[in-house]
């Protein structure tokens, strides 16, 4: 355990030694803030709209961060060569892959939560309420969404070489689960066999990750989603993340370093 | 078989290793070929060859990154595809960039942590290898700023963390300096005297006959020669650059 974590420590580390996370931050909150400054149509709702904004630029810049952040981390390992004199010491594929899963996430996890942070004070000066439960549900689905990503990304950085092909792929991938993931049945029913079965199966194999998307709740202020439901998608994120990080490693302690 | 005794930490029997690829025809291509031998307990061995005779290949099988093709590999009688075979070694590798964002002190705490060792115990580690690599005054500056010298002195303290009983070094003075080597070799005797049993491939054959109670010479995989260095040099009588290249069968003449 304590080299797993000597490996997570060592991600998050790099995560905030590195700029990425920085100008992201200030990016979302300089939008957000210029945004906040206008008032269209003298509209008392607006504030919805800002929320709404800062929220998908936090979904985006959680995505990049996860993503970027984890494609490099084996890749790089392997180009700068630091992987041999790591492995050459008493700490298994295994580890190094938990290790690496567990830095992103929990990096992932920081920025993620200096986001929400800032989003609940925008959402408080403006509405003078903080539903912080709510929030508290976005903020920890979105995060263990992103461990789902994390994972597949460091499965897919053990199998393309190059990181910037694996983070395309992966934003790209993504992007289309969260945008037309949950219409691929229907989809499915106006096809043809064999394409029917295809993507009907495709659809039951996907992560549904649009199940951790609960913007709406924050953004129009509705109750908390019941805490069964959110430790349903908890649990559906736990399997879809081990599942992911099983076949990462199966490749990895098979993959010759030399 | 070999037959290892108490005092053999190193043990490599009839190892094989054929990598497979498009290129290498239906056989692979034979990188090391039945190689034999052991490295006992106290001794500094010198591992040589041309490039391509199939060292890394057998120190990569040696550290677990590449699995043999046949034969049995063991450290401190251990097989080598178990990790707490490297438990006890410490391992420079060839041109490696250390993390760039991390200080030197930094790193060897991170490398440290992998072996386990108690807090207190990992912070006398530190700064007992950096002043034995002399970085005591650079311990607190980031990697990225350290010249190519001081970068192969990190990863000797790097490899020298754990306080191990045998060191495998791949080209340990490869592009330094004349300084940098004499130090790098100073640091190798000063482990001779301690005890420490030295595993280290090199062209650098001049270093290698001062430093080396033994060396094997390899070519196109196979072992050519292997026996003690002075014993070498009274046998073939001449220097082990002559005997280097006799054995290898290189011969300057057209």
């Amino acid at each position: 355990m304590n080299a797993i974590l000597a490996v997570a420590t060592l991600v998050i580390k790099e995560l905030y030694r590195r700029k990425d996370f920085y100008v992201l931050f200030v990016l979302t909150a300089l939008i957000t803030l210029m945004m906040g400054a206008l008032n269209f149509f003298n509209d008392d709702q607006v504030v919805r709209y800002l929320k709404e904004i800062c929220l998908l630029l936090i979904w985006i810049s959680g995505l990049v961060i996860a993503i970027t952040t984890t494609a490099r981390q084996i890749p790089a390992e392997r180009e700068h060569r630091t992987i041999f004199p790591l492995l050459a010491k008493p700490l298994t594929r295994g580890q190094l892959v938990l290790g690496k899963f567990l830095g992103c996430w929990l990096a992932t996890g920081l920025a993620l939560l200096v986001f929400y942070l800032f989003f609940g004070l925008i959402s408080a000066s403006r509405e003078h309420v903080w539903p912080i439960l709510s929030y508290g549900q976005a903020l920890w689905l979105h995060w263990f969404m992103l461990g789902v990503v994390i994972a597949m990304t460091l499965c897919g950085s053990v199998v393309f070489a190059a990181p910037s092909s694996n983070a395309t792929i992966m934003l790209v991938v993504v992007i289309g689960i969260l945008l037309i993931g949950r219409y691929l049945n229907k989809v499915a029913l106006q096809l043809d066999q064999p394409l029917q079965t295809l993507v009907y199966t495709l659809y039951y194999l996907i992560p549904h990750l649009e199940f951790f998307d609960v913007r709406d709740l924050v953004i129009h202020n509705w109750d908390p989603i019941s805490w069964w439901v959110c430790g349903g998608a908890t649990l559906y994120a736990a399997v879809y993340g081990a599942i992911f990080l099983i076949a990462g490693w199966l490749v990895f302690r098979r993959q010759s370093l030399g | 078989m070999v037959t290892s005794g108490p005092e053999t930490i190193l043990s490599i029997d009839k190892l094989v290793v054929r990598y497979r690829a498009r290129d290498t025809g239906p056989n692979g291509k034979l990188a090391v070929d039945r190689l034999t031998l052991e490295v006992q307990r106290g001794e500094v061995f010198g591992f040589l060859g041309p490039n391509g005779a199939g060292k890394t290949s057998t120190m990569n099988v040696l550290l677990g990154f590449i699995p043999p093709t046949a034969g049995t590999v063991s450290l401190f009688g251990v097989p080598v595809d178990r990790p707490i075979a490297r438990q006890r070694i410490g391992y420079l590798p060839e041109l490696t960039y250390y993390y760039r964002f991390l200080s030197a002190e930094e790193l060897l705490r991170f490398y440290a942590r992998i072996f386990g060792l108690p807090a207190e115990l990992r912070e006398q580690r530190i700064d007992m290898v950096l002043k034995l690599v002399e970085l005591e005054h650079a311990r607190k500056k980031t990697i990225r700023t350290y010249s190519r010298g001081m970068q192969q002195r990190v990863g000797l303290a790097q490899a020298l963390i754990n306080d191990p009983d045998l060191l495998i070094l791949d080209e340990p003075t490869s592009g330094l300096d004349p300084i940098g080597r004499m130090k790098v070799r100073s640091i190798i005797q000063r482990l001779k005297q301690e005890g420490k049993t030295v595993f280290f491939s090199s062209h650098e054959l001049g270093e290698v006959e001062t430093v080396c109670d033994r060396v094997a010479i390899l070519s196109q995989g196979e072992l050519k020669t292997l026996g003690r260095v002075d014993e070498l040099v009274r046998q073939y009588e001449c220097d082990l650059e002559k005997i280097f290249l006799k054995v290898i069968g290189y011969s300057s003449e057209p």
